[in-house]
């Protein structure tokens, strides 16, 4: 690990170019956010016949499908290519080019549907409202790249343990194998629906949709989603933020094992997004609410390993009482404070996801702009802003440069502006949310009514922050160009080590074909029945398309 | 695998307060009936020929038990039928919903009630209302260009 090893080129290559096509879709993606918040807070019309839904379909694509995956592909790509001697076999980077151009094709075609009004069916692309057929294949182009890129990774790995018989994997690869595990696990449902139903009805060449069908397929796929996007960020704060702050990782056995019951526990629970849809009786909603909570366990693991981890890092460094390790942390160190600032937002996002998933009292959250202010403090905050805190030092490790303190300093603004412009957004959508205003909806006041008038100072609020998040943006705009004028030198990649030696790390958590198996008795439990119930036992009559926007 | 000492009671009281949690849940929802919405026994329907499909060939407000009242509602783009709904307070009201073109959400502002319409499905939740007054029922699911116009009133007598 001491030695010093630049980045290889080629994998640098591969690396930055996903990493710059998240940032331009993050930044598109922010400016529709920012004039959201506005229409919604009634500062603002859209110009140029351009609707609120058009906007939203951009930024949820943009954001939650588009930057987020290349972000992890990028990413990833680049700690396995770390951790597994130091370059890519061309198997695995061929792979990795094939499944960014696919992607990157996906996205070109997507985003020109959307800019089209063509496609303003959301990015939840709920039937029977029916988009252009290209919208659809460019969804299926986006996940199939994705795949390629996973197989890449795979292979990877693979030739490591080839390599390097009997002895445990890295595990900053054995994490990004269990993260593409569950994407091929979940993007079984998306793809599905997309193959299936989406674009031979699109077409036209099946009349009618099942429309339940279609979303029970999507909400396979949804939940576990949002695994796929923590699963890279725990790999930041497992990994890499333990040697950032001075210290060692607390268990590598453990780290592994929370990631395999991610995997098993994160797919057969999609129906704690349709709690409050017919056709799903009470017992399977009840059961895969159980299964939710599951999740539980591995998050309970991952707080006790970062805590672990900063108590017994301070304490090395001579920092003595209960709480004095905290003041070991380099706070000023925009590697650390931003993964820091996404673990401080992940406990009321961990807490929210909680409320939404208990069963009934859904009912008092479902659709209500609360969900968008847990998911903006989920995916916006604790994955966008460990992602920031990732780029600071990846991007000058792989191009050859050495981030400077006025870069630093910079990042240091904006993930805090970031954090702040978070609460005051969130903050806001959390409280309209409980009063009952519904996400999704453009500037309204329903007729001057009173209990909507009471929303209006939240709204404002909402527009506040839009604008402070955005502002975070641009910074970070700066500071990415500053990056690329930083001087020639060395940023370390970190990779922490563990504190008991790997050799006591089971072998049996590397035996994937046991844990996909277990996954797949689960799933079958879990949605075997429902499933069949709508395909075939008592499907509902189809719905023919529309398009109403 | 070494596992520290606090961290297995960390580990067993997390467990166990969700196991509470979770009981509580359950127990509220299966033998007390605070359940969430779904279909009871009006099984499926074909959108496109509600006109012809009972209930929904009659929407409406009806008088189903000494105190229990039924409310059928229609969804579509971008409104409700029927459009204005008046049931008495104190009395247990049964909503019955669907929708003849898109999803769409029906929800009672300051209520539990909050439930999917979707096309081909049933869906029934039950409510009291205990004060009298207008409640604003709302469209809160996207459904179109005109979502945010879709939404009408409830009122309690
Ligand atoms: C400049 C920063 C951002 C601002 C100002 C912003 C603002 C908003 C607003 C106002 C809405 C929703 C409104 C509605 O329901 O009517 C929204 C929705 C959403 N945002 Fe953001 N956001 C930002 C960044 C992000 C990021 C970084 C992500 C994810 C990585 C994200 C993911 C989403 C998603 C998935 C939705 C839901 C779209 C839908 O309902 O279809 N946002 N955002
Ligand atoms: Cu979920
Ligand atoms: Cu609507």
């Amino acid at each position: 690990m001491a030695q010093t090893q630049t980045f290889d080129r080629d994998d640098a290559k591969l690396v930055l170019t996903h990493v710059i096509f998240a940032f331009v879709a993050l930044m598109i993606g922010g400016i529709a956010g920012m004039l959201q918040g506005m229409v919604r807070g009634g500062m603002f019309e859209m110009p140029g016949g351009i609707s609120y839904y058009q906007l939203l379909t951009a930024h949820g694509v943009l954001m939650a499908l588009i930057f987020t995956t290349f972000f992890i592909v990028g990413f990833m790509f680049s700690g396995v290519s770390k951790v597994t001697g130091g370059k890519l076999t061309s198997t695995a980077r061929g792979l990795g080019w094939a499944g960014f151009w696919l992607m990157a094709v996906g996205t070109a075609i997507g985003t020109v549907m959307i800019l089209a009004n063509e496609a303003t069916v959301l990015y939840t692309f709920y039937a029977p409202m029916k988009a252009s057929p290209w919208f659809y294949v460019a969804l299926a182009l986006v996940v199939v790249g994705s795949w390629l890129s996973g197989a890449g990774m795979i292979a990877q790995y693979r030739s490591w343990r080839e390599n390097n018989k009997g002895k445990i994997s890295p595990l900053f690869a054995y994490m990004a194998v269990a993260t593409m595990v569950l994407w091929y696990v979940a993007t079984l449902g998306v793809a599905a629906t997309v193959l299936f139903q989406f674009i031979p009805w699109s077409f036209g060449w099946v009349d009618k949709i099942n429309v339940l069908l279609s979303r029970t397929l999507f909400w396979y796929f949804g939940h576990p989603l949002v695994y796929f996007w923590l699963m890279p960020v725990y790999i930041c704060w497992y990994v890499v933020v333990p040697k950032v702050i001075g210290g060692k990782m607390f268990s590598d056995a453990l780290a592994r094992l929370a990631f395999i019951m991610f995997i098993v526990f994160s797919v057969p629970v999609g129906f704690h997004h349709q709690l409050m849809e017919p056709g799903i009786t009470p017992f399977w909603k009840f059961l895969q609410v159980i299964l939710t909570f599951a999740v539980v366990v591995p998050s309970l693991i991952t707080a006790f390993a970062l805590f672990a981890t900063f108590e017994t890092t301070g304490r090395a460094k001579g920092y003595k009482g209960l709480f004095g390790w905290f003041r070991a942390l380099p706070w000023k160190d925009v590697r650390f404070l931003g993964p820091f600032l996404g673990m401080v937002a992940f406990v009321p996002g961990g807490i929210g996801g909680m409320i939404n998933a208990s069963h009934q009292m859904n009912a008092l959250v479902h659709n209500t702009i609360w969900v968008t202010g847990h998911f903006h403090l989920t995916v916006a905050t604790a994955v966008a802003i460990t992602f920031f805190g990732i780029a600071y030092w990846l991007i000058p490790a792989i191009t050859g440069r050495r981030l400077t303190e006025a870069v630093n300093r910079l990042g240091v603004w904006q993930v805090s502006l970031w954090a702040f412009g978070i609460l005051v957004m969130s903050g806001a959508m959390h409280i309209s949310g409980l009063m009952g205003a519904p996400r999704r909806t453009s500037d309204t006041t329903y007729n001057g009514n009173e209990i909507a008038a009471q929303w209006d100072p939240y709204n404002l609020l909402v527009a506040i922050g839009g604008v402070i998040l955005f502002i975070s943006l641009i910074v970070l705009a700066v500071a990415l160009v500053k990056m690329f004028q930083m001087p020639k030198g060395e940023t370390e990649y970190p990779v922490a080590e563990p504190l008991q030696p790997v050799e006591a790390t089971p072998r049996w958590l590397e035996r994937w074909g046991v844990w996909i198996g277990v996954t797949a008795v689960l799933i079958v439990i879990a949605y075997a029945f429902p499933i069949a119930d709508q395909l075939f036992l008592d499907p509902a009559p189809g719905a023919k398309g529309y398009v109403l926007w | 695998m070494h596992i520290h000492r606090l961290e297995k009671i960390w580990m067993v009281f997390g467990v166990v307060m969700l196991a509470v949690f979770l009981a509580v849940l359950g127990v509220y929802a299966f033998s007390m009936g605070l359940q969430t919405p779904h279909s009871h026994a009006y099984g499926k329907v074909d959108p496109e020929k509600l006109a012809e499909t009972p209930p929904f060939d009659q929407p409406g407000v009806y008088q189903v038990g000494e105190n229990e009242y039924e409310a059928v509602i229609i969804m579509y783009a971008f409104g409700f039928t029927p459009n204005e709904i008046t049931v008495p307070a104190g009395a247990k009201v049964n909503f019955v919903i669907t929708s003849s073109d898109v999803v769409h959400g029906f929800e009672i502002v300051g209520t539990t009630v909050n439930l999917m319409a979707i096309p081909g499905e049933v869906n029934v939740v039950s409510y009291t209302f205990d004060k009298p007054g207008e409640y604003l029922i709302l469209c809160n699911e996207y459904c179109g260009i005109g979502h945010q116009a879709m939404y009408t009133k409830l009122v309690v007598t």
